[in-house]
This record gives structure tokens, C-alpha cells and sequence, in this order.
């Protein structure tokens, strides 16, 4: 790797400054090599796989059901987004209808998830700001979602929840009414977070105009979620190819045309209130019925590939499974959303101050061992 | 002992009288020197420890937590147990340095805090040295620390280090014409430069009640330039954490980084001092004219702690702005400096002269 | 001068953004009793985790010190990674057929991955999982629990 970094071409005035695996600011284990004039960013350079745990490898040698808890450990903040990720796939492939019961919790579960990610974004990009207050009331509201999952699912954040067929078991007694409170809490603080820091001239001065992707090269370079709803890149799954319970709610996709990072920012705040909506709309009406399908003890897929994919907290998660008839995978193959939204890192600091670089990666939302895997 | 603790004038000429009585002037001076040096060194310190304990709890309240609270009862001898740890750091000595600066770096700082607190008025006769041009005396002064910090980042022998100097430097060199514009405003009000005729002045108003709209402006004006001067608040990117490196004094370490960081919060208190001497009226409690009864309450206190509330006022004033806002890119600051305050600030001397002139002020 | 227009109002736009920002973090310093800390290691006896928490994994034993375990090994073939190996033992019981007993369910705390996957597949509810969460030991051989007590043996009417 030491050649890599000396073989960097580099102009007159140039250097080359390490940001390196260990970094309060890079939100996980990701090198960044970043070639500077001055203060412009020449040129950055993301050096992956610092934590790269061959998850995908893993899964060839595991039963479905195994492979549950590991997704859970891909992009831990939209844990069980991943879940349902993979229980979907199997489901498709065995062709098993779920009952709407568990259609409508998998739906609630996936948009607390989302909440809860995007406040935890809100909390540490506020702190890359250098706003670090912005940390401790992020958390402390994410405190009350990881409530009601530890409640539920016995587990905050690692909850091997969701497995192919259902839930792991029925949702406890309290959850709709911890969740009713939630909502009611939450929509009281999220102005706050407006005050503190979206109208604020500083954070705004620094965040508008940087780190601009048009339309045109967010659809070529694959990224979706919020980062290519920002750019005007209309991909969210929930509208184009709905599962669960997606289909029987009504709720707005936040698109936004000018592509940079403020418009990142401001996409996910909006999206939290859009999830509020979503949730007010399914918590009351929970039909009853089975937590779960009956499955045989052995689950095996027909021969074939099979793909679903998921819009998680970061953008699309896909699933793509060949099966040749055992009860382990043939292949598992993970297409991770954070792994394109970090490519064009190199084309959006371009130009940039090295302030701005750490502004940009910030408002990709980028959680590495999704990247990894 | 003529100690009378609402005006210690009588105090400080009987120190004086009997030290002249019982040795030569010279050596009388020269006694008298060592005692306010002492003192204020002492004060020096006391001050710092206290301050790095309240920056530590207000930002607690801020952020909904409750602070230190192990050491000590309610915390408070959580710094001295930081400060004696970072007595026991190994101090790591630089290759290829330059010894001579990088160890004097720290002192210079130092010195120039010092030399800042000497002419401040604590109360009526307790000051070290009443200048006939105090504010001039007290802008010349604060901008030695300058010195300091280059000097830390040349010397450190590293690119990164350099960097953050050049960079502090330059946004403290810019915002001292802010906060020297700001006090030359309150000196036309005034019409003295001399800090204790200056406080008498304010006796039956502060200075910023009697030159409201423009006495308003310069004060909001002086604390935004101040935080930025200390290096603070949503000024901070030159040692800022969350960016590469911890500015121009990544490389110190134990003691001489405890110089720094002490420097930082002693710094923040002077420049509170300033705001307190010429905006808010210094020892003088706070008087209405006509309100005999109010003003006899209000004389109660005794005006050290008058002062010492006022400062700490302000400090807490620019921690809550610290703890707030994000911070602003070094070319968003020198924007701010020399596109938008230097602008106001001189609308705002010229709108004071206009005032002066004319007589509007209470 | 509608140039200098858009800077005068952008000066006060910023400023009251600015003063609104204040606000928020001064509502939290001002009003008293807003603080969330909970002193963790004075309040143990108030700490309680709710039912479901994942804890560890417990194979509950009943004031006769019975269990439910059979020996069968069905949490093992489950168990992603290897945490539970089943030591069991033949022996004959009173209709004079030979019978499978557990003799140790050895259980790696330090390798569970707390999936549920044990607790939900065995087919006598034999395990359930525990609300202890402070695991911390200084000597890893510790981490291996044994979760049949010494002296215990299976409840009658479980297969």
C-alpha cells in the first residue's frame, strides 16, 4: 500500500495528507488519501476493506435462517431493513404469502429504523460541523426508538428480528403504545432540531453549493437513497416496486433538484416526517393473525437466482441469491447502497477545502461496514 | 488594618506607607512588585482552574447531562486532577526542532495574558497599574499572543502545525481591527482612555444603556470579534478535532500543552473583562438615578464581585456561543471579518461621533 | 442598491437564525430538570432490562432443580457459528430402554452472536435468555458456562 501512496502523480505544490482508518470523522474504518494545493482538494482517494469480514462467504456455508444475524452486522443502523431484506428474498423464492399482520409490523419496524438512522445522521453531522451539541440531542431521542426495539426484539440495535416466514415472535404488548408516544414526542423535538441547526446562517453558508452532482451523473453512477433524491434521481423502491405493506399507505417521495449537500441534509429530515406519517397511519390498525408461516425445519430453495431488493435508511439494498437446491446458498451476492454512494467521492470534493471534504462525506451518510461487508 | 472592602484604595496606601516606612523606595517598589506579581499569578491560575471547570459543567446542562461529579463534591477538583495528570506526561522532544522557540512558545502567551490582567480594575483601588491610556495599553497588549502562536507552529517542525498557525495568525490579526474599531467607539462615548475614569463615568448608567443603538452594536460586535481572537467558539478551526490535526499545538505535550489550553480559557476571561470594563461598567454596581433605596441595595455588594459576576456573565455568554453553532471555514471567517463587521464597525464609530455630537446620549 | 439591500437584510436574517439556535440550547440549560443521565453504577437495584433483552443465553431450572433439556443437539445443528456443544450420555432408564441424557450443554458466551436461534428452534423451550448484561471477567476460560446445573435432571413429562 506504501507504494500506492508514493506512486501518486502529483504537480508542483502539491501534497498528500492521510486521513487515515482511525478518524473522528469518517464514520467508520475508511482511508481517505487526499492530494492538496494549499487548501483545494486535488484528488481523493477512498481505501476500502478494513473491515471486510467475507459476510458474503460466510452465507455459502450457513442455512437461511443462519444468515439472519449476520446481515443484522451489514449496515447496523437499518438492521432491520437488512433482515427483512433477506427474508423477502426467500420468500419470494418459495413463493410463501405472509399475513398482512406481519406485512404491517415488518412496515412499521422498517420506518422506525429509518427515523432512528436518520437522527442518528442528524447527531454525528452536526458534530463533524462542529456543532456538538447537535450529538447529544440526536441520541437522546434515539434513545426512545431503541426503547421500543429492545422491548420487542430483545436487542437495540442487533435485533434478528424479521426470518424468512415472519417474526422471530409477536410483538409485545406495549409496542403500540410506546410507539404512539414516540411519534407524538418526536413531532414536538424535530422542530427544535430545525432551529438549531437547518436555519442556522452558519451551517447553511457551509453546506450550500458544495459537493454538487447533477441528475444526469447521479443516475449514471448508481447512487440512490436520499443522495440521489437530492440530485432529482427518482429510486425510492417503497414507490416503484412496493413490498410489505408499502402499497396500502400514502405518503410523498421528498425529491429535490439542486444536488448538493445541503439538499442531502435537508431530503432526510424531510423523510422523517414522511416516516412519522407512514407509522400514524399502519400503528392503529395492526390486523390480527399469524406472527409467522409455518416453515419445514429445513428450508431449501428450487434451483435458480433470485433477487429483491429494499430501500434502506442509505438508499438500495439488493439481495441476489442462486440457489442449485441445497439448503445453503450457492452464491449471496449484497449489492451495498453505501459502496455507490461512496464512489463519486473523488468528482464531488473536486475544487473543494479540505472543510468541505469532511462536509461532503458527512452528507453521504456513509456507514463503512456496509461498504465492506 | 484600614480594610474597607468597598473601596480598597485605603488598603493598597497602607501596604505602601508601611513598606516605604521600613525599607528604602527602591527596595519598597521593587517588595511591591513581587507581591502584585504573585498575586496575580495566583489569580491566574485560581481563575483558569475555574474556568475549565465551568466550560465542563455549562456544556453538561447544555447537552442534558450532568458534567464531572466524581471528583470532589459536585466535581470540583476535577481539573487539578487533570492537571496533575498532565503533569506526569512524558514530554516528547522534537527532532530537528527548534528548541529555543518551541520551549518558549507557551510563555509568550503567557506573558502577554499577564501583562493584560495587570491593568484591569478588579475594584476601586485594586489595580496594578491605572494608565492614562489604558484601552490603547490593553489592545496593544493582547495582540502580542500572536507571536506565540506562530512561533509554536514554525518551530513544531511540522507541515500540519504550520498550517494551523498561519491560519490562527491570520484570523487573529484580522478581528484586532475589529475589537480595537469596537473600543476606540466606546472611547468617543467616553471621552478618556484611562480604564478608571472610564468606570466613574459609568456611575449613573453603563455605557451601553447611555449610547444605546451604537453602544448595542459595538458590544455584539466586540464579542464575536473577541471569541474569535481567543481562538473559540464557532471560530475554533484551527485546532479544531473533528479536521486533520489539533492546529499549532499538536506537538506539545504535558505541561507546556497545559500553558496552551490555560492561555485559551485565561484569554477568554480577559477579553470578558474588557467587554465588563467598557460596555457594562466595570466595579460599578448598577445605579438608577433617582432610586435611592435600589442604589442603596445595590451598593451593598461590594464591587469586586460586582465585577467578577459581570465577567462571568460574558464568559458564559461566549460558551453558550461555543456550545451552539457549528464553525464557520477560514474563508467564510475573513468574509465575515472584513466584509461584513468592518464595514458596521465603522458606520457605527462615525453614527457614535454623530450621537456625541449632538447629545442624544443619556 | 438593491445590492445593498439584500446585505443588510442578510445581516438580520442571520442574526435572528442565529438567536433562534441560541434559544434551544438555552431552554435546555435554563429549565431545571432536564437532564437524561441515569449514574449507572449507583442505580443497579433500580436497573431493570425489559422481558425479552438478550442477555445470555439461560437453560431455566425450576425449584426442584429440574430442566427440560433432552440431549437432542437441535440447538447445536442451529447455531450459526459453533457457541453450544452437547456432551450427552446413555443410560437406562426405569422402563429398561436406553435413553439419552444431557450430560454437559457447554455454551461460548464469548462467541454467541445472541441470534435466538437456539431458544427458538428447540422443541422443548428449554432455553430462554437471561437478563444479566455485565459480562466482563478478567479470565477468558470463564466465559464458558455450563448450563445444566450440577445434579439436575430432566422434568417429567418432557418427552
Amino acid at each position: 500500500m506504501e507504494e500506492a501512496v508514493n506512486n501518486i502523480p502529483l504537480e508542483e505544490e502539491e501534497y498528500i495528507i492521510n486521513m487515515g482508518p482511525q478518524h473522528p470523522s469518517t464514520h467508520g474504518v475508511l482511508r481517505l488519501v487526499v492530494s492538496l494545493k494549499g487548501e483545494m482538494v486535488q484528488n481523493v482517494e477512498p481505501h476500502i476493506g478494513y473491515i471486510h469480514r467475507g459476510i458474503e462467504k460466510m452465507c455459502e456455508s450457513l442455512t437461511y435462517p443462519q444468515i439472519i444475524h449476520l446481515t443484522d452486522r451489514m449496515d447496523y443502523l437499518s438492521a432491520h431493513i437488512n433482515n427483512e431484506a433477506v427474508s423477502l428474498a426467500v420468500e419470494k423464492a418459495l413463493d410463501i404469502e405472509v399475513s398482512d399482520r406481519v406485512k404491517y409490523i415488518r412496515t412499521i419496524l422498517s420506518e422506525l429504523t429509518r427515523i432512528q438512522s436518520h437522527q442518528l445522521f442528524w447527531a454525528t453531522f452536526g458534530m463533524d460541523l462542529g456543532g456538538l451539541t447537535c450529538f447529544f440531542y440526536g441520541l437522546r431521542d434515539r434513545e426512545l426508538v431503541m426503547d421500543i426495539f429492545e422491548e420487542t426484539c430483545g436487542g437495540r440495535m442487533i435485533v434478528s428480528y424479521n426470518c424468512p416466514g415472519g417474526l422471530m415472535n409477536d410483538i409485545h404488548p406495549n409496542f403500540q403504545k410506546r410507539t404512539k408516544d414516540f411519534i407524538k414526542y418526536f413531532r414536538k423535538t424535530l422542530p427544535e432540531y430545525d432551529r438549531l441547526l437547518t436555519g442556522n446562517v452558519i451551517f447553511q453558508e457551509r453546506l450550500k453549493g458544495i459537493g454538487i452532482i447533477n441528475r444526469e451523473d447521479a443516475i449514471a453512477w448508481g447512487l440512490t437513497g436520499p443522495v440521489g433524491r437530492a440530485s432529482g434521481f427518482s429510486c425510492d423502491i417503497r414507490k416503484h416496486n412496493p413490498y410489505s405493506a408499502y402499497n396500502k399507505v400514502t405518503f410523498k417521495e421528498i425529491l429535490y433538484n439542486e444536488g448538493d449537500s445541503f439538499h442531502r441534509y435537508q431530503v432526510r429530515m424531510d423523510e422523517m416526517r414522511e416516516s412519522m406519517d407512514i407509522i400514524e397511519q399502519l400503528i392503529d390498525n395492526i390486523p390480527e393473525g399469524p406472527y409467522a408461516e409455518k416453515m419445514k425445519p429445513v428450508i431449501k430453495l428450487p434451483e435458480g437466482e433470485y433477487w429483491q431488493s429494499v430501500e434502506t435508511a442509505r438508499g438500495e439494498l439488493g439481495v441476489f441469491i442462486v440457489s442449485d437446491g441445497n439448503k445453503n446458498p450457492y452464491r449471496m451476492k449484497f449489492r451495498s447502497p453505501c459502496f455507490a454512494n461512496l464512489a463519486p467521492l473523488n468528482i464531488l470534493a473536486k475544487g473543494f477545502k479540505i472543510a468541505d471534504l469532511v462536509a461532503i462525506n458527512g452528507s453521504l451518510d456513509l456507514v463503512i461496514p456496509d461498504i465492506d461487508r | 488594618m484600614k480594610f474597607n472592602i468597598y473601596d480598597l484604595t485605603s488598603f493598597t496606601q497602607w501596604i505602601d506607607s508601611s513598606l516605604r516606612a521600613s525599607m528604602s523606595p527602591g527596595w519598597a517598589v521593587a517588595v511591591e512588585m513581587i507581591i502584585i506579581g504573585l498575586v496575580i499569578l495566583i489569580f491566574f491560575a485560581l481563575i483558569g482552574l475555574f474556568l475549565v471547570y465551568a466550560e465542563r459543567k455549562v456544556c453538561a446542562l447544555m447537552q442534558n447531562r450532568l458534567g464531572p461529579n466524581r471528583v470532589g463534591p459536585g466535581g470540583i477538583f476535577q481539573t487539578v486532577a487533570d492537571l496533575v495528570k498532565l503533569l506526569f506526561v512524558e514530554l516528547v522532544p522534537i527532532k530537528n526542532a527548534d528548541k529555543i522557540l518551541f520551549n518558549l512558545a507557551p510563555f509568550i502567551v503567557i506573558v502577554a495574558s499577564i501583562m493584560a490582567i495587570g491593568a484591569l480594575p478588579f475594584a476601586k483601588g485594586l489595580q496594578a497599574i491605572d494608565l492614562n491610556i489604558g484601552v490603547f495599553y490593553l489592545m496593544a497588549v493582547s495582540s502580542m499572543g500572536v507571536i506565540g502562536v506562530l512561533l509554536a507552529g514554525w518551530s513544531s517542525n511540522n507541515k500540519y502545525s504550520l498550517i494551523g498557525a498561519m491560519r490562527s495568525g491570520a484570523q487573529i490579526v484580522s478581528y484586532e481591527l475589529s475589537v480595537g474599531l469596537a473600543l476606540i467607539t466606546m472611547v468617543v462615548l467616553a471621552g478618556t482612555m484611562q480604564l478608571s475614569e472610564m468606570i466613574e463615568a459609568q456611575r449613573w448608567g453603563w455605557f451601553i444603556f447611555k449610547g444605546h443603538i451604537p453602544a448595542v452594536i459595538a458590544f455584539v460586535i466586540y464579542i464575536v470579534a473577541g471569541t474569535a481572537e481567543t481562538n473559540r467558539g464557532p471560530f475554533d478551526l484551527a485546532e479544531a478535532e473533528s479536521e486533520l490535526t489539533a492546529g499549532y499545538h499538536t506537538e506539545y505535550s504535558g505541561i507546556k500543552f497545559a500553558l496552551f489550553f490555560l492561555a485559551e480559557y485565561i484569554n477568554m476571561f480577559i477579553v470578558a473583562a474588557i467587554a465588563t470594563t467598557v460596555f457594562l461598567g466595570g466595579w460599578m454596581p448598577l445605579h438608577v438615578y433617582g432610586w435611592d433605596g435600589f442604589n442603596k441595595v445595590m451598593d451593598f455588594i461590594p464591587p469586586f464581585f460586582w465585577f467578577l459576576g459581570k465577567s462571568f456573565g460574558v464568559v458564559f455568554l461566549m460558551m453558550w456561543l461555543k456550545w451552539t453553532f457549528p464553525r464557520l471555514r477560514i474563508d467564510q471567517l475573513l468574509t465575515l471579518e472584513w466584509k461584513f463587521l468592518l464595514p458596521i464597525n465603522i458606520f457605527n464609530l462615525l453614527l457614535m461621533a454623530f450621537l456625541v455630537l449632538v447629545g442624544w446620549h443619556w | 442598491m438593491r445590492g445593498f439591500i439584500k446585505y443588510i437584510r442578510s445581516i438580520f436574517d442571520g442574526l435572528i437564525s442565529l438567536l433562534k439556535g441560541l434559544s434551544v440550547t438555552g431552554k435546555y440549560f435554563f429549565k431545571p430538570g432536564t437532564t437524561w443521565t441515569q449514574q449507572y453504577p449507583n442505580n443497579r437495584k433500580e436497573l431493570k432490562m425489559f422481558d425479552r433483552f438478550k442477555g445470555e443465553v439461560t437453560m431455566p431450572h425450576n425449584d426442584k432443580n429440574e430442566h427440560k433439556c433432552t440431549g437432542c443437539g437441535i440447538c447445536e445443528i442451529n447455531c450459526p457459528n459453533g457457541t453450544i456443544e452437547i456432551i450427552s450420555a446413555s443410560i437406562v432408564n426405569e422402563e429398561g430402554k436406553k435413553q439419552r441424557i444431557i450430560d454437559k450443554h457447554i455454551y461460548h458466551l464469548g462467541m454467541c452472536t445472541f441470534c435466538g436461534l437456539c431458544v427458538k428452534t428447540c422443541p422443548f423451550q428449554a432455553l430462554a435468555f437471561g437478563q444479566e448484561f455485565e459480562h466482563a471477567v478478567f479470565d477468558r476460560t470463564k466465559l464458558t458456562k455450563i448450563l445444566n446445573q450440577p445434579g439436575s435432571k430432566l422434568m417429567k413429562g418432557v418427552a
